[in-house]
């Protein structure tokens, strides 16, 4: 019987097998940064370990750096002290490491494909549920804690469980103004938080062939948010077009054998997936989230939902709760919901494309009166190519802030964040409650949503201005 | 880690869907350096809410938490773990778990056990009926008994060995070093190193 790309990947690093056991898979690259990082170096310096393959391991300050003022030391005392954590920890064990102010430094799901240290077949880890990212590439992608941090720091390798595999097929060419994030909202609120637990994605089907490789890593950046282990897409030669060159990919000769392995990474015909979803994507619009879980979204022509007509309890439940915490009424037509906030950014979308996109709105239009407007680059890579392009003087010019790069509102461990109460539209990927600042209330939107928003302050989209 | 075989006490219910784990550890909690003092963090947004189950002294001492579907969905953060054992908590019970989460429970020692909904439920009616109830928890037996009551769960024979014995990971795998070189001996060339 054929293989899945998902297990053709796997199979293919599977360094010991036994029965009754988990497998030992081998980790091609390791992702650090400095939130889930600092017991891991502790445990290993308490075992008197070393890292074992520096060379496969590279470490960026992301999650709590400030999106202004880098010459100035960190305000927050606590923020500080992880950040020089990290600086002391890569130093003493070895580990190359962008911080901030340099000009690699970005958000890690950001840097690995920019230097083209993702490919295609690989297996890359991260103690961050997002690396799922990297999948776009055909590479086995996906998050881990602080223990399997440190279990791959000293060993290069995880014990693993083969997961199951689900085909998600999007049939059809995507309508016009509809983005890859919309695509993804409309795929999680289809399935569900939990519907890909325990599985790897494979994303397949004309509209995600389609996609630019910033849209597939939108994609399978959220497969986390649909519960699934990972997101895959097959390499393509989409895929080798935006490798080819990157300071990292292979050269020569070894690029012409690279190409030749990763153009093998396709699900064979006869392969089984374990669950398969198809979506018509002629049916997609753009799509926002109305709740406290990225679940909850719906298309941004309709209207909050009556939580009353749910028929499973626990998501009636769970649809009550979200309203009362979102301060939104049953039946409120979606464009109606006003915004304080818009923050464009984070490693779903705060990439180039994301950020063309953005001015593309932007262009000799106004953030309407009343409403903040952030805009954060992925990386310092991604900033200075912006400005090359004169994206931020259109960003500035149109009001909004244009930032340094980080993960800033994407999760508020740094000043940026909302205060209680306060309403945004976000293009990052979790609407949590609290998420982006205690009381903050998010709802989940494309680049392009985002920024028609903050010109009209009120959810709306493009084609709406 | 610490061994888990069997664990007798009480529950509290905690009657919420897709409790993620922002929820359960929120970011502003994640900044420590050290692997102690999460307790204080834990739930720490609804524990503002003096009726939120946590703060009402009828649960006090509880180290069984009964969560609704999708407990620990989102963010990686391993201090998730943490933060619930550091505040007392053994075993978490729901019908699913977040994929990260319940691989970070496993190797800290919180026991995640799946139970159907049903289950979960009349766990929950039962505690919230009697507070004081005691709960066995029976790893080896794979059975969560209560009452005259009893549910078994599944899981794997290799991690419930792995949480019997407190075995660490790291150590078990360090045994196949031999293998782990040999496999790095025939990787691609192409494959690209960050150094
Ligand atoms: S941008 Fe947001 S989701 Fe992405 S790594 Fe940073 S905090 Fe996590």
């Amino acid at each position: 019987m054929g293989r899945t790309l998902a297990e053709k990947v796997y199979d293919a690093h599977v360094v010991r097998r036994a029965e009754g056991e988990p497998d030992l898979l081998y980790i091609d690259l390791h992702l650090v940064h400095e939130v889930t990082s600092p017991q891991a170096f502790d445990g290993l310096r308490m075992a008197g370990r070393r890292v074992r393959r520096p060379d496969l391991t590279i470490a960026t300050e992301d999650h709590n750096v400030p999106t202004t003022d880098l010459l100035k030391p960190i305000a927050d005392p606590v923020s500080r002290t992880q950040v020089e954590t990290l600086r002391k920890n890569c130093s003493e064990f070895g580990v190359r490491l962008h911080p901030m102010g340099d000009e690699g430094q970005g958000i890690v799901h950001v840097i690995g494909p920019q230097l083209g240290l993702t490919q295609p077949g690989m297996t890359v880890v991260c103690g961050d549920s997002h690396t799922s990212t990297h999948g776009a590439f055909g590479a086995l992608a996906f998050g881990i804690g602080t223990s399997e941090v440190e279990h791959v720091l000293a060993t290069q390798t995880l014990p693993q469980v083969k997961p199951k595999t689900m085909a998600v097929t999007v049939e059809g060419g995507l309508p016009a103004g509809v983005t890859a994030k919309d695509l993804i909202l409309a795929i999680i609120a289809r399935i569900g938080t939990g519907g890909g637990q325990g599985h790897i994605v494979e994303y397949r089907g004309e509209a995600i062939r389609s996609l630019s490789m910033e849209g597939r890593m939108t994609v399978c950046n959220m497969s986390i948010e649909a519960g699934a282990r990972a997101g895959m897409i097959a390499p393509d030669e989409t895929t080798f077009e935006y490798l080819k060159g990157r300071p990292h990919a292979p050269r020569g000769e070894e690029w012409d054998r690279a190409v030749e392995y990763w153009t093998s990474l396709r699900t064979d015909d006869d392969a089984v997936f374990d669950k398969e979803v198809v979506i018509d994507a002629a049916e997609l619009t753009p799509f926002v989230t109305w709740g406290t879980n990225p679940g909850q979204g719906l298309p941004l022509g309709d209207s909050v939902p009556d939580p009353a007509t749910l028929a499973d309890p626990v998501e009636r439940q769970s649809a009550e709760r979200a309203l009362e915490y979102m301060g939104l009424t049953a039946g409120t037509p979606l464009r109606d919901i006003a915004v304080d906030t818009v923050f464009v950014g984070s490693c779903t979308n705060g990439r180039i494309e994301d950020l063309r996109a953005v001015a593309g709105v932007l262009r000799g239009r106004k953030v309407a009166d009343g409403v903040r407007m952030l805009v954060v680059p992925g990386s310092m890579k991604v900033k200075k190519q912006a400005e090359d392009e004169g994206l931020n003087e259109v960003i500035s010019a149109a009001g909004a802030e244009w930032r340094e790069a980080g993960c800033s509102m994407c999760l508020a461990m740094n000043p940026d964040k909302l205060t209680p109460g306060e309403r945004s539209a976000s293009t990052s990927n979790r609407n949590f409650e609290g998420r982006q600042g205690p009381g903050g209330r998010t709802h989940l939107v494309s680049p392009a949503v985002a920024a028609a928003t903050a010109v009209t302050g009120r959810l709306a989209a493009p084609a709406d201005l | 880690m610490e061994a888990f075989t069997t664990y007798t006490g009480r529950a509290v219910p905690l009657r919420r869907s897709n409790v993620d784990t922002d929820q359960i550890i929120p970011a502003v909690w994640l900044k420590q350096v050290s692997r102690t003092g999460f307790d204080k963090g834990l739930f720490s947004a609804w524990r503002e809410d003096p009726e939120f189950v946590l703060n009402q002294p009828r649960y006090e001492g509880a180290g069984i938490l009964v969560a609704g579907p999708d407990f620990g969905t989102g963010s990686s953060r391993e201090h998730a773990v943490w933060a619930l054992q550091q505040y007392g908590f053994r075993v978490v019970i729901a019908a699913r778990f977040g994929d990260i989460f319940r691989n970070n429970s496993t190797k800290m020692g919180l026991l995640p056990v799946v139970l159907t909904g049903e289950q979960v439920e009349a766990l929950q009616s039962a505690v919230e009926k009697d507070p004081a109830l005691e709960i066995t928890v029976d790893l080896d037996g794979r059975e969560v008994r209560w009452g005259a009551d009893t549910a078994s769960f599944e899981i794997d024979d290799y991690t419930r060995w792995r949480l019997m014995e407190g075995l660490d990971d790291i150590g078990l795998t360090l045994r196949h070093a031999d293998a782990i070189s040999g496999f790095e001996g025939d990787r691609a060339a192409w494959l690209p190193v960050t150094l």
